[in-house]
């Protein structure tokens, strides 16, 4: 069914999103929990998840703040996690280059995950959208996450403060990257950058400063890009044989 | 658990903002209709797929919770955690897993 007016192109990428909801609200409350019991205040875990919007970053920064390591090491690590977010503005540039200036620069604070895979979906299904529709359905799809997510982080501290430390909850923090980098192995290449990042931090990590994360990081990337090249290789080959 | 020093928090939170607004910043708003080149697009790819993984893995040999003593435990729980991420491709299935996994083995010991 096509989008007859800008106003239901809007409600069409809320409705989209609504799935979403259970995702980012609790891994927002998540997110406040953990925070507060490292020690952060509510008005600190809910001005980090208003003003950075990033989960897998904000948990990165976090741990890695509790670890005592360097500032320059956890601004290049949770940064790192985030260079994808470059990636999904590149994407969405096709679509969304042509609206006007003010609302690219809104419309990059809301470029996240759901609402990059949401948009372009759409975009690629209904290649003749208006430009007005498209961008009112991409900041249609932030429409319950962003408040979700931001609240929920409020409500996480606010229960994180009444938490018991006695409770271990130390360990919920890798437990929570762990069921993140499952559902991101989507293909052979990202496979072979998980398993050689894996591989790489383990030895990595005695050397100073964290700086073993980003030596594995990168050992990581090059590791994905190349199996990609690689595959890439393979694949027309057989193509090539037949 | 040692809190984490104010300045150095606020210091990470601004930081953190202004690089992330940047990096979501950076194509739509300046780069115009200009393709990004191929070979970076295929290193963006799988910055969070290495740089997550290597954060978790020192952390799952030698948790925490045990002052980085390796443990069965921990390491069971990791992996079911990760198992049903993976198979289920639902990253709240994974978590729900592993902190159940957690607190069993715990009531166990």
């Amino acid at each position: 069914m096509a989008i007859t007016t800008t106003k239901s192109a809007f409600w069409k990428g809320f409705r989209d999103s609504a799935p979403f909801l259970f995702m980012a609200s609790p891994f927002g409350f998540l997110f406040g929990v953990l925070a507060a019991e490292a020690g952060l205040i509510v008005p600190e875990a809910f001005a980090f998840s208003l003003t950075v919007f990033a989960g897998a970053a904000q948990f990165t920064a976090l741990q890695l703040m509790q670890e005592n390591a360097p500032l320059i090491i956890i601004l290049i690590s949770a940064l790192a996690v985030n260079l994808r977010m470059a990636m999904y503005s590149a994407s969405l540039t096709p679509y969304l280059g042509d609206a006007p200036m003010w609302q690219r620069a809104i419309a990059a604070y809301f470029i996240v995950d759901q609402s990059y895979a949401l948009s372009v979906v759409q975009f690629e299904q209904e290649p003749e959208m208006p430009l007005a529709q498209r961008v009112a359905y991409f900041f249609g799809t932030n429409g319950l996450i962003t408040p979700a997510w931001v609240m929920a982080t409020a409500l996480g501290a606010l229960v994180g403060t009444r938490i018991p430390e006695s409770w271990g909850v130390d360990f919920v923090l890798p437990l929570a990257f762990l069921a993140m980098i499952g559902p991101m192995l989507r293909t052979p290449a990202h496979v072979a950058a998980c398993f050689v990042a894996v591989a790489a931090s383990l030895p990595a990590s005695a050397l100073p400063y964290n700086l073993g994360l980003i030596v594995a990081g990168i050992a990581g990337m090059v590791a994905g890009a190349q199996a990609e090249l690689w595959l890439e290789r393979q694949k027309a080959k057989a193509e090539g044989a037949k | 658990m040692s809190s984490i020093p104010t300045p150095i928090l606020w210091t990470v939170i601004i930081g953190l903002a202004l690089g992330s607004y940047g990096l979501r910043f950076a194509f739509i708003g300046f780069m115009g209709g200009k393709p990004i080149p191929e070979w970076l697009m295929r290193h963006l790819r799988y910055t969070a797929v290495a740089i997550i993984p290597a954060l978790v893995a020192p952390l799952v040999v030698w948790p925490a919770p045990t002052g980085g003593a390796p443990s069965l435990m921990h390491f069971a729980a990791a992996a079911a955690t990760f198992a049903a991420g993976y198979l289920t491709r639902n990253v709240l299935i994974g978590l729900g897993t592993g902190g159940l996994c957690l607190l069993l083995l715990y009531l166990a010991a």
